[in-house]
């Protein structure tokens, strides 16, 4: 099981969960055990091409995985993976 | 420059800390910190700035005070409805600390008047609510080699950082681009939880204090999320990104410009 925190702005997908579990041994394949639970989380993540939304970042351990294998940074149990999207907001 | 015996006194707290001293004082006292936004953010962090004495304050705000704006922005208060904001902020700063000179900048920041704006500060504190903003804060400091301190709020969540531009990772090396209009939400639409703005505001005016004393360590290639629900703060680290596209090693951004505004950013 891979522990993965949901970001403010994605937690209507998920119920109002801040953290889920997922399996997979990759990231890509935790996203995609992901959407089979919360269906619509892919699409906020992909692009057309399925590849990662610009503005969305993911951390493994709190590691950039665009400084690691991007969506094919392996997972193994306990890995922690976070979904940071850019926020605006201040006024 | 001397302190009177009265400024000796309404700063002694500061001026007993060994890492400010008199000597800190006279650097807040000299400072110039340019606030974008007199809104959530900006109002704890110009109230906050104000009271350390900060030298001059600069804001800018091209918008007027709304009632929905009181449940966060409390630099304004109920009699200021429909006032400019930049108005009413600089009398609340005035009543609470005569020693600063507020500089009021009745306008939106735009990739026209953001770089000779910013050149006048020494940093620049990002209160804004958009993401245009936001990135255009991030490349004007870069272009104009000013600290920036980043911060944003959403719901129960807020992030901050702190910008050395060429030195440590932008807003850029983290999020290329902003998001396409519509797919995540702004405050207008999502809510926030109003102190918040206080918690987070407040921790960009620590990280401008830190800077223009040069004490600590300041909040660079870190992005601090606040979790007010758990109340959890979390370190995320970032890194300079060597493809960055503004401050990487093959920059295509080479002068200012300006997103799209976003449609769910509209003024309320």
């Amino acid at each position: 099981m891979i522990k993965v925190r949901i970001p403010t702005p994605l937690r209507p997908l998920t119920r109002g969960q801040g953290e889920v579990e997922a399996n997979g041994a990759s990231v890509a394949e935790v996203i995609a055990d992901l959407d089979s639970m919360h269906p619509g989380l892919k699409q906020r993540l992909y692009d057309e091409r399925g590849e990662l939304r610009r503005f969305v970042n993911i951390y493994v351990n709190e590691e950039d995985i665009r400084f690691l294998k991007g969506k094919e940074t392996a997972l193994k149990e306990g890995d922690e993976m976070s979904i940071v999207p850019a926020i605006a907001g201040g006024r | 420059m001397d302190f009177t015996d009265e400024q000796i006194t309404r700063y002694s707290r500061h001026i007993l800390l060994p890492e400010v001293g008199g000597k800190g004082q006279k650097k807040i006292a000299k400072s110039r910190i340019l606030i974008v936004g007199a809104g959530g953010l900006g109002s704890p962090a110009a109230l906050y700035l104000a009271a350390a004495g900060v030298g001059t304050i600069g804001i800018i705000d091209s918008d007027v005070v709304d009632l929905s704006n009181l449940q966060r922005q409390v630099i304004h208060h109920t009699r200021d409805l429909a006032r400019s904001k930049v108005l009413s902020a600089k009398e609340k700063i005035q009543a609470l600390n005569p020693d600063v000179t507020v500089v009021m900048h009745e306008d939106r920041l735009t990739s026209r008047n953001a770089l000779e704006l910013i050149r006048g500060y020494d940093l620049v504190l990002d209160g804004a609510d958009n993401f245009p903003t936001k990135f255009l804060c991030n490349d004007a400091c870069y272009f104009a080699d000013k600290p920036l301190v980043h911060g944003a709020i959403l719901r129960f969540e807020g992030r901050v950082t702190t910008i050395i531009p060429g030195k440590s990772a932008c807003y850029r090396c983290v999020f290329k681009n902003p998001p396409p209009p519509g797919l995540v939400a702004s405050c207008q639409e999502a809510g926030v939880l109003g102190v918040l703005a206080g918690i987070i505001g407040t921790i960009q005016a620590t990280e401008a204090l830190k800077l223009v004393l040069g004490v600590g360590r300041p909040l660079t290639d870190r992005l601090l999320d606040f979790d007010a629900r758990r109340t959890a703060f979390r370190e995320i680290k970032t890194k300079k990104n060597p493809n960055c596209p503004l401050c990487g090693e093959h920059p295509t951004i080479t002068e200012l410009f300006d997103h799209e505004p976003e449609t769910c950013a509209a003024k309320s």
